[in-house]
């Protein structure tokens, strides 16, 4: 495990995305197949199965430490990181033990039948015979959660210079349902894997917001314009008889939504569709709201009741494969029709809508509706050029999103918290309050939005100005003044205030505005009264 | 008590003085030349004579007093002594007697000796009031010759792609340290004018460092493509580093033993190199006292002073006028590190 320890120093050790790239190519010409697949597995968010939780990990810490599991606690704050922690606090190792990356990953899983004495022994060894970094490496692959400040992106270019294949055909590759204990790194990379082809989904095309006049984009008549929904990206696969519902971060959610059993009981085989998974209201005809899905996206399996108070459908937006011929090359305006026409024929109680087209003649008419767009329970509108083929990833110029402005209240800040990770040493992230009588009322929380000067000058702020201590939190007086953005807002018994927000953020910290002006509670409701 | 803590700084009744005061008082003793320690505004101080050049340098005119490490001065009903706390060139620790209590109070220290500054000398004391800038578990500082291995090597890393390397470090004690951790024969040894003139006053007191370049508006830079510019560390983020070229930046300071401070700082490299004592030296620190009441001040009193509490010691936490974490480098002050 040194080499990919010396990867994970070299990746850390620079800001720079070439000084990246190269490291990560070298490491892919050299390391063994088994590391390469497993380093390429890690990257890409596949870890392996915890085998040892993360409370154990922290206790066994804590004795080899010498130090009281409080003591620990304190630390994990301050580092951000539990592997690193660990790595940390322990020791000097005493050993020297060698062994390559999937090697430990290897003796890892195979603890899943051991007892926890057997864990614990063996874990303490390990943590006995590795350097630092190895260290924290070795508590990686156990915890999970690796974050190595490289992309998927970076990474498929590393390995596209390593192995000389195309790029966008190595994205096609690394993408779906594989794992190094599935396939190798010639089924994987270098060859032709059939049965993970099948479950495999399209990179998805993503949008930028658009950031100048419509007029600019040409002839209206050129675009076709949608409304923007709120709900989950997703791409339905079917394919060999079976169907697999992928989300956007390629995670598989075909469990966690039934209703894509019956959209692909009436799809032929060879049919892959982009769409948004959207909690919808059958009667109202309209989507119900990004809170109202959020409960089934945790749950591996949905009991009865939330799929009859939040039942799912797909909005389609796309056709990427039919009758099992990859479509994305065609211009969109011609998959549409394809879409279009097979939606069609299938019975209407089928849970697969097709984006309704927005008509209109000019731009002046889509301004019009992009307006309204709220009205309709989407977040404005989705511009896509009727020539443009599927692209991967986020391209400009073919595919616009057009969100309208988001709604933004005046809220002063009570708590601060200290962030992780790159941000661990400074208080980045609040929780907000809204007046209620002489008291205020905590509504919402928010992280980002401020540049790291401006996080700066409040950490030292926060500092000075703490009221009381609980753990990681600090209650702060209420002095500091943000004006706090978000896309939507909903009802919700289980927040003080009664209402949570969409995708909030500090806008602006306004300086100039005093406490005795932030917005009110009653000023909240109305919000929710007119958008939730 | 001999000692009390009260708003302008660490008290001594029997002798009317404070112990690095942070408002004006009539008669201070300093234990280091530290901004954060050694303010303008005093009536008279009092500072060993290692310290006092830089305070010279640092205060300009002030009714300066010094005494060597180990000399006793009677002052009222106290006895007072300086020790060598190892943080910088003169620093102390310092012992007051109160008719046979004893109380120490350590000042900045580092228990390392960095080949540089007076070694640490453990006071035997009643009470020690002890800083804690690093009072967790988590730090634990590597050796010194790995770090200046680790250092040459990125220098010569640096130079053979033909860009120069810039580290942060500050003026007093640590940009010395690493001047004289640095292989001179990689090549030239640059210096920014705050560390240019921190080493004057060092070398007229008799410091050897190697030889160095003060970096001036009027040096061709070019013929210096490959060296170590040793900078402090707000000059990293400057428009002042542009006339270097293409440069590789290090940060030498404790904070980088963490991953998440050395991203965010965005600095090339991290050293983990601190003129403070890591959780190890603490701990030894206290204990080699043999103190029973121990006070915590500077860092991470809260946990540190439970933790000695845990120990067996009796442990209470001194109020600074500055925060206790100064976890977040301001930029450019002489502060912890």
């Amino acid at each position: 495990m040194k080499d990919f320890a010396a990867l994970v120093t070299a990746l850390d050790q620079t800001t720079r995305t070439s000084t990246k790239l190269a490291a990560l190519a070298a490491y892919f010409r050299t390391a063994p197949e088994t590391d390469r697949l497993w380093t390429v597995a890690l990257l890409s968010g596949r870890r392996p199965r915890r085998s040892i939780t993360a409370s154990k990990l922290r206790l066994w810490a804590a004795e080899a430490a010498g130090i009281t599991p409080w003591m620990f606690e304190t630390c994990y704050p301050v580092v951000g990181d539990l592997s690193e922690t660990i790595a940390l606090i322990l020791p000097p190792p005493r050993g020297d033990i060698v062994n390559s990356l999937s090697g430990w990953i290897a003796e890892l899983r195979a603890l899943d039948k051991a007892d926890d004495a057997a864990r614990r022994a063996f874990v303490l060894q390990a943590w006995d015979g590795l350097p630092p970094v190895q260290r924290f490496v070795f508590n990686k692959l156990i915890t999970g959660g690796w974050r190595m400040g490289v992309s998927q992106k970076l990474m498929t270019r590393a390995l596209a210079e390593a192995t000389g294949i195309d790029p966008a055909e190595l994205t096609h590759r690394l993408m779906g349902d594989w794992s190094p204990d599935t396939t190798d790194w010639a089924g994987l990379i270098a060859g032709h894997d059939p049965q993970a082809a099948l479950s495999r989904p399209y990179p998805f095309a993503l949008a930028h917001q658009l950031d100048l006049d419509p007029i600019d984009l040409g002839p209206c008549a050129d675009w076709l314009a949608e409304d923007k929904w709120d709900g989950i990206r997703g791409q339905l696969i079917k394919r060999g008889g079976a169907h697999h519902l992928w989300s956007r971060g390629e995670e598989l959610m075909t469990d966690r939504f039934p209703e894509a059993a019956a959209i692909a009981a009436v799809l032929p085989d060879g049919t892959v569709i982009d769409g948004e998974v959207l909690a919808w209201d059958h009667a109202a005809r309209r989507p119900m709201g990004f809170a109202k899905l959020q409960p089934r996206i945790g749950r591996k399996t949905v009991p009865k009741r939330l799929l009859a108070e939040a039942p799912a459908i797909v909005m389609a937006y796309d056709l990427l494969e039919w009758q099992g011929e990859d479509l994305r090359t065609r211009p969109f305006g011609a998959r549409r029709a394809i879409l279009a026409g097979l939606l069609d024929d299938l019975p209407k109680a089928v849970p697969l809508h097709l984006s309704p087209a927005i008509a209109a003649t000019d731009w002046a008419g889509l301004v019009a509706s992009r307006a309204t767009a709220r009205d309709r329970g989407a977040e404005g509108l989705m511009l896509k050029r009727l020539s443009a083929p599927y692209h991967a990833g986020r391209r400009r110029g073919d595919v616009w999103k057009w969100k309208l402005d988001p709604l933004s209240i005046d809220a002063v800040m009570i708590y601060a918290q200290a962030g992780s990770g790159r941000r661990a040493t400074l208080y980045t992230d609040f929780t907000f309050a809204v007046r209620d009588g002489a008291g205020f009322v905590p509504f919402t929380k928010a992280y980002s939005g401020l540049s790291d000067a401006e996080f700066r000058e409040i950490t030292a702020w926060v500092r000075k100005n703490t009221t009381e201590r609980f753990g990681p939190v600090r209650a702060v007086r209420p002095e500091l003044v943000f004006e706090i953005a978000f896309e939507g807002i909903q009802a919700s018994p289980r927040h003080k205030s009664g209402v949570a927000l969409r995708f909030p953020r500090m806008v602006r910290w306004r300086r100039d505005k005093p406490v005795a002006e932030v917005a009110s509670l009653d000023d909240l409701k109305a919000v929710l009264a007119s958008f939730g | 008590m001999v000692l009390e803590f009260r708003q302008a700084g660490i008290y001594c009744p029997a002798a009317d003085v404070y112990i690095d005061p942070w408002r004006p008082v009539e008669r201070a003793l300093i234990t280091h030349g530290h901004a954060d320690h050694a303010r303008a505004g005093h009536g008279r101080y009092l500072a060993t004579t290692g310290a006092a050049p830089v305070l010279c340098h640092r205060l300009g005119e002030i009714g300066l007093q010094t005494l060597r490490y180990g000399e006793v001065l009677r002052i009222g009903e106290a006895e007072i002594s300086f020790h060598p706390a190892g943080h910088v060139p003169g620093s102390a620790q310092i012992r007051v007697a109160v008719r046979g209590e004893v109380w120490v109070v350590s000042g900045d220290y580092k228990t390392v000796d960095d080949g540089l500054s007076e070694a640490f000398e453990p006071v035997p004391c009643h009470a020690f009031i002890s800083e804690c800038t690093f009072g967790l578990p988590i730090y634990h500082w590597p050796d010194q010759a790995s770090l200046a291995a680790e250092i040459n090597r990125w220098w010569a890393e640096v130079r053979a792609k033909g860009q120069t390397a810039v580290i942060g470090a500050y003026a007093l004690g640590k940009a010395q340290r690493i001047l004289r951790m640095l292989d001179p024969g990689l090549g030239p040894i640059l210096t920014h004018g705050a560390i240019t003139a921190t080493n004057d006053v060092l070398r007229g007191q008799g410091i050897a460092l190697p030889e160095t370049i003060a970096v001036t508006a009027g040096l061709d830079l070019k013929s210096y493509r490959g060296a170590m510019v040793v900078a402090p560390p707000s000059a990293l983020g400057s428009a002042w580093l542009r006339r270097f070229g293409p440069v590789s930046t290090g940060i030498a300071s404790g904070w980088m033993q963490l991953r998440g401070v050395r991203r965010r700082r965005g600095a090339d490299r991290g050293f983990v190199i601190s003129d403070h004592a890591d959780w190890v030296g603490l701990n030894a620190a206290i204990a080699a006292t043999g103190a029973e009441r121990v006070f915590v001040t500077h860092g991470y009193t809260a946990p540190f002073a439970r933790w000695l509490e845990e120990c067996g010691y009796q442990a209470g936490i001194v109020q600074t006028a500055f925060d206790g974490e100064s976890l977040d480098m301001g930029e450019g002050a002489e502060v912890a590190g």
